[in-house]
């Protein structure tokens, strides 16, 4: 086929899942493009992504902030009182000896959504302001790649599932780094939602 | 979109690499024997197919398989209430909390901790030998297999960071306290090395079997 390499790739993509070649089309509002033979998603429409995801982000950063400085949770039984922050469990884990717990549950509960929503600004506010962030490509490929490790949903039904294990026995009392947790938890699946990945690639090979 | 006959255009077929990062589509020119060739808009090393797929997954999934029994075997997590203590295993764990009424959350720690982990297990090993045997049945409910295997993977994470949790709060010296056990390090093993088999597997040489022409897919 003498066709040239621009020509295929803008015009054509294949399925991750089955390989099959589709042409690019334009999608309606809220549309998704399927791959006609296994369903897997290929492309989505998505409105005014880098400014929804920009704001998630920084939003995200905040809560972030808020989780990691004041108190977790504590625990009430007979007059004593055990504070713990998201940190507490990791350092508990540590000074045990169980270090790959410890460095695991630190990973992906904390350093984890710290990478990827740093990697997400570092990526996002130059092409806001119309400039290229140096090395695009590799801090975007660290984004993807942290992606299944952000296990903060995970986290947040693990902790559900302590505080009832725990609250027949003493009183749990919930601290604002609980809540911004959450908060966190809801505004990075969102921001994971409103990212379109071949718009920021686009804009890379527009740049230049 | 292109027409689902029994032609259909692969990209492998068409001679073209999919970037595993971009998704750009890309024409490989010859390299020279042993260098790799990047895909030009993110510097991604392009592969045809994911390296070594079949042999990665199978060396992750045995690994896992093996950790599975001490994971079980051993205490996850030991309470120490009131001067009485006991360890406890998964399974243990699960008893325990059906005992104390608590099903659903039972339920859910059975669910992620011992369900979740065998049929990924069983899953995973089942796609990776019906690629070495080249079978065609439904390729389409096998793919569907994995992108549950690879979406379900994260959540058997749940008893580690409740444990991690327990660990955090119950310090409250001879009135209560808990500790992880060994078992809980071999348990979050499995989980992790789960995780790296399913993403080490290409669903697309599930389709590749049935490729007429059969193509040398090996990168």
């Amino acid at each position: 086929m003498a066709v040239s390499t621009n020509d295929i790739a803008n015009e054509l993509t294949a399925c991750h899942d089955c390989d099959l070649l589709h042409r690019v089309e334009e999608l309606p509002r809220g549309g998704v493009a399927k791959c006609s033979r296994c369903g897997a998603v290929l492309y989505r429409h998505r409105v005014n992504s880098l400014d929804r995801t920009l704001t998630l982000i920084i939003s995200s950063f905040v809560f972030y902030l808020l989780a990691n400085v004041y108190p977790f949770m504590s625990f009430r039984l007979e007059g004593r009182v055990q504070t713990c922050t998201i940190f507490t469990g990791v350092v508990d884990l540590w000074s045990a000896g169980m270090w790959f717990l410890a460095s695991l549950v630190f990973f992906a509960s904390m350093l984890a959504p710290l990478l990827k929503i740093l990697g997400l600004l570092y990526l996002l506010v130059p092409l806001r302001l119309d400039r290229l962030p140096w090395d695009l490509e590799l801090s975007h490929r660290i984004v993807h790649a942290l992606h299944p490790w952000g296990m903060l949903d995970v986290y947040m039904l693990g902790v559900l599932v302590a505080i009832i294990k725990l609250s027949g026995l003493a009183t749990i009392d919930l601290g604002i780094a609980f809540h911004s947790l959450v908060a966190l938890m809801v505004l990075t699946t969102a921001a994971t939602v409103t990212l379109d990945p071949q718009d920021i690639w686009e804009r890379l090979e527009v740049r230049r | 979109m292109s027409s689902t006959g029994s032609h259909a255009l692969t990209a492998a077929a068409a001679g073209l690499v999919s970037c595993h990062a971009c998704h750009k589509l890309w024409k490989p020119a010859r390299t020279p024997a042993g260098s790799r060739a990047s895909c030009g808009r993110c510097g991604a090393t392009l592969h045809r197919r994911k390296p070594n797929s079949i042999a990665r997954t199978s060396a992750l999934l045995t690994a896992a398989a093996i950790l599975y029994v001490p994971a079980n075997v051993y205490p996850v997590m030991t309470v120490t209430f009131m001067g009485k203590g006991e360890p406890d295993t998964i399974l243990s764990g699960v008893e325990h909390l059906f005992a104390a009424g608590s099903w659903a959350v039972a339920s859910l720690v059975f669910f992620a901790s011992i369900v979740v982990p065998v049929l990924k297990l069983a899953s995973l090993s089942f796609l990776v030998i019906s690629v070495q045997l080249r079978w065609t049945w439904r390729p389409k409910d096998r793919t569907g297999i994995y992108r549950m295997a690879e979406f379900v993977g994260r959540w058997s994470m749940l008893d580690i960071f409740m444990i991690s949790i327990l660990v955090a709060l119950v310090k409250l010296g001879a009135l209560a306290t808990i500790e992880a056990g060994v078992g809980a390090t071999a348990f979050a093993a499995v989980v992790i090395l789960t995780m790296f088999a399913a993403s080490s597997f290409d669903p697309r040489l599930i389709w590749d079997s049935l490729e007429q022409d059969s193509l040398e897919v090996a990168t």
